[in-house]
């Protein structure tokens, strides 16, 4: 098999892609996988699935810290480090176990109390479900089950959605 | 309402009315909100601040009790004008540079203000005289209650409301309160205070927020956490330490009342003189001898000025404000001239 992206060398890196709730396997040369680990700010940080894979050594934990990137905004935790500003409201999902530590140190709490927006309290029971999701994703992407990972997204994708809807009907 | 409109009425903050106004000049609560999805201003695009920007003036549009309030365009203001609001308390130093799809929404009566993109997507504030920290909550309880029918919130029932710096996270709430310190300052006990304070994770700031010195005795007091504690328990817990400030500044004011009377009287009385006869004076004099005259009038040591037309002289001597009742830029010289001219006109000894 050669490499899909430059057609020349010889596929030796198989990836597994989730772009917009699409999964597609993708089967490149090393030089072509490496060069799109860099191009690539994805959902799952290319770069740190190559980092599992053919023969990219696997990178430190420190490394890894750094390399993962908020879905939604595409910045980085090494740019919240830097920068010590967080990109959007969903960097705290994305950077979620490193920030309670540190939420912890600066409040001496990891834990809300007080008011919430009215409409979450009656979705609350839904984004606890999608919390959980979440926490399944983390570990199957870990695990590099791939396929299972795509199917919790589509079904968060799909709970975020409703909760949207729900959101709109509420105000209507 | 034009900006100019504002030089018709005091800024809330200075009307020395509300409990404990001796001591307490005003109460105030910020609460920071977020946009769902869209990147915070700092790591936001022109076109995805503007979507903030549009949005959030159309729902407060939709508030029913804040129908009485002006939307400005930062970037529409001169910098008189952005000097003119941060003076009067109606947004912060920050808001005032880079001024792309920035705005600020402000109440006629001033007690109520939403920076648009400031550090956070939403930053309101509700600012009261004196030492009613409960009731200006409730006011920006309603505010943000009214604003989270229209908008959806960046939050996560575990961190709460979720803000670009992580140390406003939770209730995205700052409760701060402006103190007059006189008597603590003279009788050297205010770091023994501010000492004991910051112990107990509460921020001192100076007249002008983050980063400004304490000037005139100012001191404002505010929370430093904001996860982990409900909005009543942090406004309790501001309360609680106000409250003993309060006492101890009026026991210092008692003891050189009593034991230093004289020594009390000739400052106070010599920083009167200095205002009423000066022809060159610069800000930072100027609020310094102010304090103290505000003290002599606290004490009844100084008579026959009116309480409001002194606590009004600390805004108008502003450089903003000067430029904005001269209706002219005026060089810094220019401002120490006609400050002067205006204390000696409003002390009634022009």
């Amino acid at each position: 098999m050669l490499c899909e992206i430059c057609g020349k060398n010889p596929a030796t890196v198989h990836l597994t892609e989730i772009v917009d709730d699409q999964m597609s396997e993708l089967h490149l040369c090393e030089e072509c996988a490496r060069k799109k680990s860099q191009d690539m700010e994805q959902a799952f940080g290319l770069s740190d699935l190559l980092g599992g894979m053919a023969d990219v050594t696997k990178p430190e934990k420190d490394k890894e810290t750094v390399l993962v990137k908020c879905p939604n905004c595409g910045l980085s935790y090494a740019d919240f480090k830097k920068i010590g500003r967080l990109g959007c409201g969903e960097c705290y999902n994305a950077f979620k176990k490193y920030l309670a530590p540190l939420l912890k140190r600066i409040h001496g709490s990891s834990q809300h109390i007080g008011k919430s927006p009215a409409k979450f309290a009656k979705g609350l029971k839904k984004t606890l479900d999608i919390e959980e999701l979440r926490n399944k994703l983390q570990r199957a992407i870990e695990q590099e089950a791939f396929e299972e990972a795509a199917r919790l997204r589509d079904q968060i994708r799909q709970l975020e959605k409703k909760m949207d809807e729900e959101n709109i009907e509420e105000k209507e | 309402m034009k900006i100019n409109d504002l030089l018709n009425h005091s800024s809330e903050w200075l009307k020395g009315t509300g409990p404990n106004s001796d001591i307490v000049i005003s109460s105030r609560i910020r609460l920071a909100r977020s946009l769902s999805k869209l990147p915070f201003p700092h790591w936001a695009n022109k076109k995805q601040s503007e979507q903030v920007c549009d949005a959030v003036v159309e729902a407060a549009g939709k508030v029913g009790f804040l129908k009485q309030t002006t939307v400005f365009k930062l970037a529409d203001l001169d910098s008189v004008d952005k000097q003119f609001l941060v003076e009067r308390h109606l947004m912060s130093h920050d808001h005032a540079q880079k001024t792309d799809s920035k705005a600020v929404i402000i109440d006629h009566e001033e007690i109520i203000s939403i920076m648009v993109n400031e550090e956070d997507h939403i930053r309101m504030q509700v600012m009261q005289s004196g030492f009613n920290l409960f009731e200006t909550w409730n006011i920006g309880n309603k505010v943000d209650d009214a604003l989270a029918k229209e908008l959806p919130y960046a939050f996560l029932p575990d961190w709460g409301y979720l803000t670009a710096c992580p140390t406003n996270t939770g209730t995205g709430m700052r409760g701060s309160v402006m103190l007059h310190l006189p008597a603590l300052v003279m009788t050297r006990q205010i770091d023994r205070v501010l000492a004991a304070i910051a112990k107990l994770s509460f921020n001192t700031r100076g007249l002008y927020g983050e980063g400004t010195q304490a000037l005139g005795n100012f001191f404002q007091i505010s929370n430093q956490v904001s996860l982990g504690h409900g909005e009543d328990e942090i406004i309790g817990n501001i309360n609680g330490i106000i409250r003993q400030i309060i006492e101890q500044e009026h026991q210092a004011r008692e003891l050189m009342f009593s034991k230093n009377r004289a020594l009390l009287e000739d400052k106070i009385n010599r920083s009167f003189g200095i205002l009423k006869s000066a022809y060159i004076i610069s800000s930072q004099e100027t609020i310094e001898l102010l304090s103290l005259v505000r003290l002599g009038l606290d004490l009844g040591l100084i008579k026959h000025i009116d309480r409001a037309r002194l606590n009004d002289l600390f805004i108008a001597t502003q450089p903003a404000h000067l430029q904005k009742i001269e209706n002219k830029k005026l060089t810094s010289e220019e401002r120490d001239v006609k400050r002067a001219e205006i204390i000696r006109e409003r002390l009634g000894v022009a």
